[in-house]
């Protein structure tokens, strides 16, 4: 009789979860390939705005990063509200965008060098005076070659949110 | 002696290893952009007496002030107009002789440009204006360009510029040798020649 009984038609199987790490560990990989560790610590607020004009950049060993905007909130107490310029990982006086622009270069291989790329990060709410100021800088320091980095957007919506 | 077998490793915490290295790298990375608009600066000028004069006409002004507002030629302006404008500019050919322009499809209006060469478009910002507008305006200035580069290149070449340019930059480097990747660089080189991008950013002026 118990031959009978074994089978009860309300069980449902319980669900494999045998594939799970598998799934998981794709996602894993995705992420880790789809994403660049930033090697700046953020002082500054750094929302970039959109354009459609926009070309894609050189390999990151060619650019150069600056940052422009406002202290972010834990630094405002130091800094002030006014806009800053951010070399490397620490708030910089314009004036040092200079010696910054050459020591990356030097740092760079040989071959390298002149195709060098001052990539400008530049918060959208920030004023163009440091940004003005940081452009006669790099002039001195002959690198004349700039990118405005921006989003790929339509760029009247910078003008709608504020 | 027959060796025991090696019990099995349990596998189960697999998954917990994994989610929990998903979530450290979904917190700690963040996308970097790897767009932006290529632009290049002036070489710095020693010798301010020696300034290249340009004729009045060549010039196209743009202004903005620390409100945010367009003066194109001493007109006000809507940005959304912008783009328009300036390549009306450009593309005037106004010039006579060897200032003429055969491609130009513009107005020949003798008071606007004389060719696209000779066409300056100048920004000149105020320091109060924010980088949001600047970028825009500085977007439908390239824009103009692109839009003409792009109608030359369809007519000569029957690819738009934009189209020729990602598939020159897109060439792995070991293609770059063949002969396909070298002419589409001298049409490339062609069509930034018939349109050049003067885009001037004035001095800053001293304050005084």
């Amino acid at each position: 009789m118990s031959k009978f009984n074994k089978k009860k038609s309300g069980d449902l199987p319980p669900v494999s979860t045998a594939s799970l790490p598998d799934i998981v560990f794709m996602l894993l990989f995705f992420f880790m390939v789809a994403t660049v560790m930033r090697d700046d610590e953020m002082l500054v607020e750094n929302q970039l705005p959109a354009a459609n004009q926009v070309e894609k950049l050189e390999d990151k060993n060619k650019l150069v990063n600056i940052y422009i905007g406002k202290p972010s909130a834990s630094y405002q107490k130091t800094f002030g509200t006014t806009d800053v310029v951010q070399l490397g990982d620490k708030i910089s006086r314009v004036e040092e965008v200079y010696n910054y622009v050459n020591t990356k270069r030097t740092a760079m291989p040989e071959n390298l060098q002149d195709q060098m790329m001052v990539s400008l990060k530049v918060d959208r709410n920030a004023k163009i005076g440091v940004l003005t100021d940081v452009k006669q800088e790099l002039r001195e320091a002959q690198a004349l070659k700039i990118t405005y980095t921006s989003n790929q957007g339509d760029p009247m919506n910078n003008l709608k949110r504020r | 002696m027959a060796r025991r077998a090696a019990p099995e490793v349990n596998a189960g915490s697999m998954a917990d290893i994994a989610f929990l290295l998903l979530i450290f790298f979904l917190v700690t990375t963040t996308i970097e952009v790897d767009s932006g608009i290529v632009s290049k600066l002036p070489p710095k000028n020693d010798d301010p007496e020696n300034v290249p004069q340009v004729k009045e006409k060549n010039i196209f002004q743009v202004l903005v002030n620390k409100d945010n507002q367009l003066l194109v030629e001493e007109e006000p302006m809507d940005i959304k107009d912008l783009s328009a404008a300036a390549a009306k500019f450009i593309d005037n050919g106004g010039g006579e002789g060897k200032n003429g322009c055969a491609y130009c499809e513009g107005d020949r209006n003798p008071d606007s440009s004389d060719n696209p060469k000779k066409a300056i478009v100048s920004l000149v910002n105020d320091r109060q204006a924010t980088y949001n507008y600047y970028i825009t305006v500085t977007n439908e200035l390239v824009k103009a360009y692109t839009t003409l580069r792009n109608r030359a290149a369809k007519q000569r070449y029957g690819e738009s510029y934009e189209s020729m340019y990602a598939r020159f930059k897109d060439t792995q480097e070991a293609d770059k040798e063949t002969p396909e990747y070298l002419e589409l660089e001298k049409k490339l080189e062609v069509i930034r020649e018939l349109y050049p991008r003067n885009l001037s950013e004035a001095e800053p002026q001293q304050a005084g």
